[in-house]
């Protein structure tokens, strides 16, 4: 069918303009025939989808684990947990996220057609990857039009601007997440959008507070929203408010998992935003009893890490390559800046529980410089190298 | 007494520095890939007959701008020049075989193409002088090289050029293992041409007072090699391209802007040495018919540019929509299947064209497929071989993935940094980041397992092109 079809899109052909729709899709569907015509006549098995599917595969499971939470979250708060089944929880998740993916997708895929298009430019796969990324950031009630406007300015602006996939300086995903997080902040922070609640009244003594929030004004007690503490391991499993797909550190460490084993992501960076929020966390402990004012600097560095979105900005977002550090003490110096910043802008700045987002938007921008510095300690080695012989 | 100290220390140093280059160094190379492709040659050597036509053909040398002194018609013997290379008039490229000039066949431009030879059932050879190379001089030895051909067997890094006859270099470094897929078996090929290699070898030392000759832990087994005199016998350990030359020089001595090293091969050391024992330039080599497709797969005792058909034989390929290849998977040449062994191959590979669509490919789990990540399942199969065919598996994207060429780039130099520099056409950035200390074939790998399919051989190729005829240009100009 494929082939019936081609001569339609080729060169000439009345639909030529659409060549690259057509390409995207014949290439989708097959891994074309194309053979070696210079240099190496053998090729790995890897292509730019199947790294993308492997990430993708990655958050599977935060995926599926967010679906159950938004729905668990959901009759927790209007009391109703003890008399649904596991499918009504599910239902509800599904009725939730799924129309997030399927805007973010739709509106994503068709400004990457018009690009391609207008500039004859072959599809790129990296939308594969932000369009999921792109509602496991966002609370569940999120207005789908929202999620609409900021995937056409993230992908514009983020990406196309710069000429497409690989030539982007901030994650497209971030970049969504940071306009909605701007442009209509009532909708992505505070205590009131974590949970959805559909329209039902909550039960006494709710609190839609998400730990981060908490901490700034209680330190490390906190409760989840019917009251009940919660500690290390409530924020490990990830039964907790949040955006969609970031509160099990579990089901991301499995995707971790994935992206490690396959060696698609990077763990160099993942360990090192680990080690930097550890250590810096770490460190602002024991300021804790020089501020008294600041209950934040009493949480401990493990808790910091299981909350909020650390753990999904460590090994979904952070490891972006095309933003990331390139080189390997590059990306050491890149991960640990960001987990130690994240913290820094968790605990010292009150007006923002999170700084995940931020700290890695400013590190995306902050990379090349790293990489620079990197680079030019490898040419002094090479110039010193002469000049050692000379001596 | 603590300047006392002092000199004792630096003595201690020195002299274990000494010692250590006596011995040779022990370099453990951990970056690299082995691609268990199906098709070695079993250890058989068999002749193949002489065969019909032989080829020369400019493409197998760097740059190569041809002078080419034969006519259609004209008798050659073995060690006739056929033509030179403007860039480097004092070298020969002769025949390697007696016979009539069939055709000097031009391409677009007239670009010479290739010089072909009908070749005479019995090879009769242009005599040269007889000599150990001890009793010769320095200049002697070149000029006898230069006019019998067998100077071009001695090339040069950076550039990956025939060696400037002129230009004295600081080391000659010769690699006694090839570690690509497939290579021929680096004692095997040796095997009955041993006082050659070791005249070849006394060459060398004539030529340049240090010579690094290389070998593999355990690829390497020949005494001839292990046991070598006078030079210095460097060890290597792990997976391809612990062979390369240019990662060898990295690791002993590497070449910094202005500075030149030689190098050669064993079986070129072969050549050389039985030019000067014989007085004759004979080409005869050693070639691995290897790949899937060959049915028997052995090895050949062939002439240079030989006809591949009297190679491989008949009947002994399966299939017919094949990749014939002069050389190895990485870095040979795609020829036709009667195409012309090249210049310095001992290797052909036969394997199949990949032109069939793969449904799906990118999402089935791939139990066929060979990949340096993992996201195939055939990483958990470690024993597997391969049977790899032509297919590009995706199409070219611009550079996204991260970190990966320098799991295969056993050097201290970034390469995609310094892909983006010859890219870019920034020739201080280049420098800077090494381009002299590398050649196509190291970036062979990164070829192969780049996700975005990025070409860099040629980029690579391209990019030391430009900055050798600027070289020679510049050259030219200080003469005038």
């Amino acid at each position: 069918m494929m082939e019936k079809l081609e001569p339609h899109f080729k060169e000439g052909g009345k639909l030529h303009k659409f060549w690259p729709v057509y390409d995207g899709f014949a290439t989708f569907l097959f891994v074309p025939g194309h053979t070696t015509q210079k240099g190496a006549h053998i090729r790995d098995g890897i292509d730019l989808k199947r790294t993308m599917i492997t990430v993708v595969l990655a958050m599977i499971p935060a995926l599926l684990f967010g679906i159950y939470n938004v729905g668990y979250q959901h009759f927790q708060a209007i009391g109703q947990l003890d008399s649904v089944s596991t499918g009504d929880i599910i239902t509800y998740g599904l009725m939730k996220v799924l129309p997030l993916i399927i805007v973010s997708y739709a509106v994503g895929l068709g400004v990457e057609f018009g690009f391609s298009i207008a500039k004859s430019h072959s599809i790129n796969e990296g939308f594969l990857v932000s369009g999921l990324l792109i509602p496991l950031t966002c609370p569940p009630d999120m207005p789908l039009w929202m999620v609409a406007i900021a995937t056409v300015f993230a992908v514009v602006i983020g990406k196309e601007v710069f000429g497409g996939t690989g030539m982007n300086v901030l994650n497209v995903a971030l970049t969504a997440r940071a306009f909605l997080f701007f442009a209509y902040p009532a909708y992505i922070s505070g205590d009131k959008v974590w949970i959805s609640l559909g329209g039902e009244n909550a039960v006494d003594g709710f609190t839609g507070a998400t730990a981060l929030a908490q901490f700034t004004s209680q330190g490390p007690n906190i409760t989840n929203p019917v009251g009940q503490p919660m500690g290390f391991m409530e924020g490990f499993i990830g039964l907790v408010p949040g955006s969609i797909g970031e509160t099990s550190t579990l089901a991301i460490l499995i995707g971790a998992l994935i992206l490690g084993l396959s060696g698609i992501g990077s763990l160099r960076i993942m360990v090192s935003v680990f080690a930097g929020g550890y250590i810096m966390a770490t460190l602002l402990n024991l300021l804790s009893s020089s501020f008294p004012d600041n209950p934040y600097l009493t949480v401990p560095a493990h808790l910091h890490l299981v909350f909020g979105g650390f753990a999904f900005g460590a090994v979904f977002m952070a490891t972006d390559p095309v933003t990331a550090a390139q080189t390997a003490i590059g990306k050491v110096i890149y991960g640990f800046l960001i987990g130690a910043f994240t913290i820094i802008i968790r605990v010292l700045n009150p007006a923002y529980p999170e700084g995940m987002m931020l700290s890695i938007l400013f590190m995306n921008v902050a990379a090349p410089l790293i990489d620079y510095y990197v680079v030019q300690a490898n040419i002094k080695r090479r110039l010193k190298r002469v000049t050692v012989k000379a001596a | 007494m603590s300047n006392e100290l002092l000199k004792i220390i630096k003595f201690a140093t020195v002299s274990s520095t000494k010692y250590e280059n006596l011995m040779g160094k022990n370099i453990k190379i951990k970056k690299g890939l082995d691609i268990r492709l199906d098709g070695e040659a079993e250890k058989i050597l068999v002749n193949a007959e002489m065969p019909e036509t032989v080829a020369i053909r400019p493409e197998d040398f760097v740059a190569m701008k041809p002078k080419v002194l034969v006519n259609t018609g004209d008798e050659v013997k073995a060690g006739t020049p056929l033509m030179y290379d403007k860039n480097n008039p004092q070298v020969m490229i002769c025949a390697p075989v007696s016979g009539e000039i069939v055709e000097v066949k031009r391409g677009a431009k007239r670009v010479l193409e290739e010089i072909r030879i009908l070749a005479d059932k019995e090879i009769s050879y242009l005599p040269f002088h007889v000599g150990n190379p001890e009793n010769l001089t320095r200049e002697q030895l070149i000029d006898l090289l230069c006019k019998s051909g067998a100077w071009n067997f001695i090339r040069q890094r950076p550039y990956s050029a025939v060696a400037n006859p002129e230009k004295a270099p600081k080391a000659i470094f010769v690699s006694a293992f090839d570690s690509s897929p497939l290579a021929p078996d680096a004692d095997f090929v040796v095997q009955g041409n041993e006082k050659y290699f070791e005249a070849g070898l006394a060459a060398l030392k004539k030529l340049c007072p240090v010579v690094h000759l290389n070998v593999h832990k355990d690829r390497v087994k020949s005494p001839l090699f292990l046991q070598a005199k006078g030079v210095e016998i460097n060890t290597f350990s792990g997976p391809h391209p612990s062979g390369n030359i240019g990662v060898q020089i990295h690791h002993i001595d590497p070449i910094n802007k202005g500075e030149i090293v030689w190098y050669s091969t064993p079986q070129d050391l072969v050549i050389i040495g039985r030019l000067l024992l014989e007085g004759r330039y004979d080409t005869h080599r050693i070639v691995a018919v290897t790949g899937s497709q060959v049915k028997k797969r052995r090895y050949v005792r062939t002439i240079q540019g030989a006809n591949i058909k009297s190679i491989i034989g008949t009947d002994n390929v399966e299939g017919t929509d094949n990749r014939y290849i002069s050389g190895n998977v990485l870095t040979g040449t795609k020829i036709p299947a009667d195409g012309f062994l090249g210049f310095y191959d001992t290797q052909i590979t036969v394997i199949p064209e990949g032109h069939e669509p793969e449904f799906f490919g990118w999402l089935a789990p791939g139990f066929n497929k060979f990949s340096n990540s993992r996201t195939f399942f055939t990483w958990a199969m470690p024993g597997k071989r391969f049977k790899l065919n032509t297919n590009m598996h995706g199409e070219e994207r611009a550079f996204v993935v991260t970190g990966e060429y320098e799991k295969v780039f056993p050097m201290d130099i970034y390469p995609v940094q310094l892909l983006k520099a010859i890219i870019t056409n920034d020739i201080e950035a280049q420098e800077n980041l090494g381009i002299y200390e590398v050649a196509p074939e190291d970036f062979a790998l990164c070829e192969f397992v780049c996700t975005s399919k990025i070409n860099s051989q040629e980029i690579v190729r391209k990019g030391l092109e430009a900055l050798y005829l600027e070289e020679i240009e510049s050259q030219k100009e200080v003469h005038h």
